[in-house]
This record gives C-alpha cells, sequence and structure tokens, in this order.
C-alpha cells in the first residue's frame, strides 16, 4: 500500500519492494534464538512450537494466498510422520535424509490429492479435504501391520543430527534442528509469495474464473501449490516424528486439522508470519492452561475462535495492520 | 442366511433414519442460506442431554421429554441465530466454518463441564424395550419406533414443503434467493424459521439416538461428519436426498460394520469421497 504509483506500473518492482526485509522481521527471527539462552526447560515445547509453526505456514500456502478451505491437511503432516518413522523402522536413521524422504512421500500424496482438489471449491471441496483426511486416518489405522495402528509406531531410532548431536531430553538439538528447517522453508515460502507465481495465487483467491480469462490456469497453480504445502506439511510431521521418536495415529486426527486452522485463522490468514505468531500464542497459551484444567481448553479456543471471526476477521496481524495503517493516518 | 440380512438391513435403516432426523434441518437452511452450520449437531447434543435431564432427574415419561428436546433445541438456535449467525450470512465459507467450529468447541466444553465426559445412562419406558421376531428376523421395539417417528416426520415435512404457503417460500428463497426477496418474501424472516424447525429436529434426533448410540460430549464432533456426508451426499434442500442419502449410509455402515468390521469407517468415507467426486452437488442436487 506504501509503495509508489510507478512501482505499481511495473510489477517487478512491486514484487521487490513487498520482498524488501523489514527490521522487524530481522528482529523476530534474531528473538527466536531467545530459548537457547533465556527459557533452557521449555526447549522442547520451543521445538514443538516451530514444528506447528511450519505447519501452519504450509497450511497458510493454500488457504491464505490460493484460498483452498482445508479441513484434512493433517493427512500430509501425518504421511510425512509415519514416513519419517517407519524408515528408522527400517535401519535408516539419518534425520536429514528422513527429512527428504518425508516431503517426497507427503509431495507425492500431495499431488495425488490436487487433481481432486483443484477441480472443487465451496462446500464440496470442504467435505472432500475432510472425507480425504477421514479416509488416509482410517487406513493408517488399519494397516496397523505398516503403522502400527492405535497403539503407534514402535521402536524408531534416530541418529545423531550430522553424526554428533544427540536428540536429548532438554530438546537442545530438537529446537536448534527444528528452528533451522523452520527458518529455510520459511525463506522458500517467503521467495514463493513474493514472485509472480504467488501474486497469481492471491488473484486464483480473489477470483478463480478471472485467472483462467487472463491466460493464468487456476487448476494448474493450485495442483504447484498443493503439492509444495503438502511437502512442507510432511516435513513439519517428519520433524515431530523425529524429535519425539514417536508417531501416533493423532498425527492423522481431524483435531490436528482442526487446531492447524484455528493457530492459522488467530494469527491471520494470507500473512507469512499470521501461522507462526497464532502457533506461539495458541502453544504457550496451551502450555499454561493445561496445567489447570485440560478438560475445558477447548471452551476458550471456541471462545477465541468467535471472537476472532466476529471482530478480528483478518486474525492478530491483520488487526494490528490496520491499526498501524490507522495510526500513520492520523500522524500524516 | 437371510434372517441376518434382514436383520442388518433393518438396523441398518433404523440408523438410516436416526441419521435422517439429524441431518434434515442442516439440509434444507443449508440450501436456503449456504451458510455452512458445523454446529448443527451441537443442537442434537443439546436435545440429548434435556431429555436425560427430564428424565433421570425430574422423572418424566420418556415421550413427553421428546418435544422439550425440540423445543429447548429450537429455543437455543434461534437464540444463536439472532446473536451470531446472521452477521455472517454474507461472510465467506471459512468463516462460517470457522465460527460454527467455535461453538462446538464450546459446546462440548459446557457438556463436559456440566455432566461429565462419561456416557448418560439412560432407561427406556417398558413398551419400548425388547424386540418382536417376524419370521425368523429380530425387530428391536426401539427401532421399529425410531423408523415410525422418522417416516412421519417425513411425510409432514414433505407436505409442509409441498402444499404450504410457507413451503412455498422456502423453496423459493433455495432456488433464487434475490429473486424471491424480489417478489416481496421474507427471506431472513423465512429462514429464521427454517432454522428453528431444523435445529429442533437435530435436537428431537439427538434425543431419541441416546437409546441407541449413547450420548457423551464428543457427539457433536462423531455425527457431524455422518451430518455432513447426508447433506452433501443427499443434496441441499432436497428432503428426498437427505432420506434416500441416510438410509444408504445407514445401511453401509451397519452392513460394513457387521461383515467388513476391520475396515472401520474406511468404507463410509470412500463411499462419500467417490460420490462426491462424480457428483459435486450429492446424488439429487440441483446446483
Amino acid at each position: 500500500m506504501t509503495t509508489g504509483s510507478n512501482a505499481l506500473a511495473e510489477p517487478h518492482l512491486y514484487l521487490r519492494a513487498q520482498a524488501r526485509w523489514h527490521g522487524i522481521e530481522i528482529a523476530f527471527w534474531i528473538a527466536t534464538l531467545l530459548p537457547f539462552l533465556l527459557f533452557k526447560p521449555y526447549l522442547l515445547l520451543a521445538s514443538q512450537l516451530a514444528i506447528t509453526a511450519l505447519f501452519a505456514l504450509s497450511l497458510d500456502l493454500i488457504l491464505g494466498y490460493a484460498g483452498i478451505v482445508s479441513l484434512g491437511h493433517a493427512a500430509f503432516f501425518g504421511v510425512g510422520a509415519y514416513a519419517a518413522g517407519i524408515v528408522t523402522k527400517y535401519g535408516w536413521g539419518e534425520p536429514l535424509s528422513g527429512l527428504l524422504i518425508a516431503s517426497v512421500a507427503a509431495a507425492l500424496v500431495g499431488y495425488a490429492a490436487s487433481f481432486i482438489v483443484a477441480r472443487f471449491r465451496h462446500l464440496a471441496l470442504i467435505m472432500i479435504t475432510l472425507g480425504m483426511g477421514l479416509l488416509l486416518f482410517e487406513a493408517a489405522n488399519s494397516a496397523s501391520w505398516l503403522t502400527g495402528g492405535a497403539d503407534g509406531l514402535q521402536g524408531i531410532k534416530i541418529w545423531p543430527l550430522f553424526g554428533a548431536f544427540k536428540f536429548d531430553l532438554y530438546g537442545v538439538t530438537a529446537y536448534g534442528y527444528s528452528l533451522a528447517v523452520l527458518f529455510l522453508l520459511f525463506l522458500v515460502a517467503r521467495r514463493l509469495i513474493h514472485s509472480p507465481f504467488g501474486l497469481s495465487l492471491r488473484g486464483i483467491r480473489e477470483n478463480p474464473l478471472r485467472m483462467p480469462a487472463v491466460g493464468a490456469s487456476s487448476q494448474a497453480h493450485i495442483r504447484k501449490i498443493y503439492t509444495i504445502a503438502a511437502a512442507i506439511a510432511g516435513v513439519a510431521g517428519a520433524l515431530l516424528a523425529q524429535t519425539t521418536s514417536t508417531v501416533s495415529l493423532e498425527v492423522l486426527g481431524f483435531q490436528r486439522s482442526a487446531d492447524v486452522l484455528v493457530i492459522l485463522i488467530l494469527g491471520g490468514a494470507g500473512r507469512l508470519y499470521g501461522g507462526i505468531l497464532g502457533a506461539i500464542i495458541y502453544m504457550v497459551a496451551r502450555d499454561q492452561f493445561s496445567g489447570l484444567n485440560p478438560q475445558y481448553w477447548y471452551f476458550w479456543i471456541g471462545l477465541l475462535l468467535i471472537a476472532v471471526v466476529m471482530f478480528l476477521p483478518n486474525g492478530i496481524l491483520g488487526g494490528l495492520a490496520k491499526l498501524t495503517a490507522s495510526w500513520r493516518h492520523r500522524a500524516s | 442366511m437371510i434372517g441376518p440380512l434382514f436383520g442388518v438391513l433393518f438396523d441398518g435403516f433404523a440408523y438410516g433414519m436416526l441419521l435422517f432426523l439429524l441431518s434434515v434441518g442442516l439440509s434444507v437452511t443449508l440450501g436456503m442460506m449456504n451458510f455452512v452450520n458445523l454446529a448443527h449437531c451441537s443442537f442434537a447434543m443439546l436435545g440429548g442431554y434435556v431429555t436425560v435431564t427430564l428424565m433421570n432427574r425430574l422423572g418424566w415419561p420418556f415421550l413427553a421429554t421428546l418435544p422439550a428436546a425440540f423445543v429447548a433445541a429450537a429455543a437455543v438456535s434461534v437464540v444463536l441465530e439472532r446473536l451470531l449467525y446472521r452477521r455472517l450470512y454474507r461472510a465467506s465459507d471459512l468463516d462460517q466454518c470457522l465460527l460454527t467450529i467455535g461453538i462446538v468447541f464450546v459446546s462440548i466444553a459446557v457438556a463436559a463441564y456440566i455432566f461429565g465426559t462419561v456416557q448418560q445412562p439412560m432407561q427406556l419406558p417398558a413398551y419400548l424395550q425388547g424386540s418382536i421376531v417376524v419370521m425368523g428376523v429380530n425387530f428391536a421395539v426401539y427401532r421399529l419406533f425410531l423408523v415410525g417417528t422418522a417416516l412421519a416426520i417425513t411425510v409432514i415435512l414433505v407436505a409442509a414443503l409441498e402444499y404450504t404457503r410457507f413451503g412455498a417460500q422456502v423453496r423459493a428463497a433455495v432456488d433464487n434467493q434475490r429473486m424471491a426477496r424480489g417478489l416481496g418474501i421474507n427471506v431472513e424472516g423465512a429462514f429464521a424459521v427454517t432454522f428453528a424447525l431444523g435445529s429442533g429436529l437435530a435436537g428431537l434426533g439427538g434425543a431419541l439416538a441416546i437409546p441407541m448410540v449413547g450420548l457423551d460430549p464428543s457427539f457433536a464432533f462423531a455425527y457431524l461428519i455422518y451430518v455432513l456426508i447426508v447433506v452433501s451426499v443427499g443434496g441441499l434442500a432436497s428432503i428426498g436426498g437427505s432420506f434416500a442419502a441416510a438410509a444408504l449410509l445407514g445401511i453401509s455402515d451397519m452392513a460394513g460394520k457387521y461383515y467388513v468390521p476391520q475396515l472401520g469407517a474406511f468404507l463410509i468415507y470412500l463411499v462419500m469421497v467417490g460420490l462426491l467426486m462424480w457428483r459435486p452437488a450429492g446424488l439429487f442436487g440441483k446446483r
């Protein structure tokens, strides 16, 4: 909005202006290193947080930018987690290649699903994503020879990272590893969003019928971004499997799909930091509240969700952007 | 061989009728306003808890609690519709989804707070217990009662929708909301009434569901999925479609659990995704 008129006329200048690093962004990423120094007992939580943020980021790519509502995004998280876990069961515990295998597995599933997803919108889309998520959950439940069924995957053994850093109980390696992966994939997502491809995704979100009319095929774009998002979600799942050494059926559950949606909406969909901010608030709040009365956690989440939809349609970041915009307007 | 087969068919049909009662209201309201109301089963759960409370605490007879369940669910739904839903009629699917998921979360927590997470005990009156055997097939009396109730309600609904002035207004609003408005039909008013009736039916369904599937706070989510399947497969605002879809779902679910239990609910979801891909607007949907 702050770009001048000539920048708007030149698309690549507009994109470059959008992609410029902001001071707050740099400060934020430096602040993510603080847990190593200040919050040492919470490193495991911090690593879970980074994983959740990565998962929310992957949902943001399809929901926030391409406008594809998904109630079954945990499917790809789960595929990644199981892929990473099963690889170690067959004697290969190297974490980085495990991540790669998991992301490829999730991307393949995502690519197959994208052909279905790209064809539908509205209620049918919501139902189909929900149905596919449930389908995968039931499949994993039935295939207990592979996944361990309801008991979860047993016997995961992860080798030390780079052969040197062990995944310990304190979560130093876990957090460093998750954070590094989150940051790298965030850079990828950031680059993607500020490319012409990212711009056309936003076009699809605003009007999926007009985009083909200006020469950008909606369906091909949706297939691409859906596959990418699935791969990132798979990496997030693999990180969880590797850092906690457990995979349970819950990674595929509807609850996880709903949670990540809540997290993203809370932070602000269609904004790169929305998922991360949402994950921070959600995970920290859950950690604090679950000590008090875990049963009623969802009461507050539900109330929060209602409040966000009614009063903050663009999430916390959207509300903040609105505030600063009006403040600037008044100042000038 | 024939005996068990008929038994499964009948049980599945009775289960399907339960799903029909739970979902028919959502089908009509979704068709009218395109409002994705995922909290529909929360109203059903409310009806269930009203029945349990009235029976166990106040000693009402079972049949007398059913209208109470209907009225309570309808009343609460009107309050929510006026307070929250109506502000989001023009919002995106996503916002509507999120708002109603929020309501589901709250309703589950409130139910857990008041009643605990255990299954609610309920004692059916003697005349609804037991079963009768006809030609070697076992018919549980309660399921016969359920099927009879559902069929009666179907007849009433179809008649009301086809032959009354209000029904004509509802159909007009479903077919073309803007045109209906242009003709002076009070679409909001008609919607509010339909919404209350649909939620009331869900409440009744929730009350009738207890003897068959039990009642605990997870009801609001567990049956939401079945209801959504019925609605999306049957097509929006189609009572016949909902009826057929519910019967089909009930029978295939029961048959799946009976003959291939290792597949679990897999079969149901597979059928749903397949049907939706084949016909996104549902089996009987017009749009």
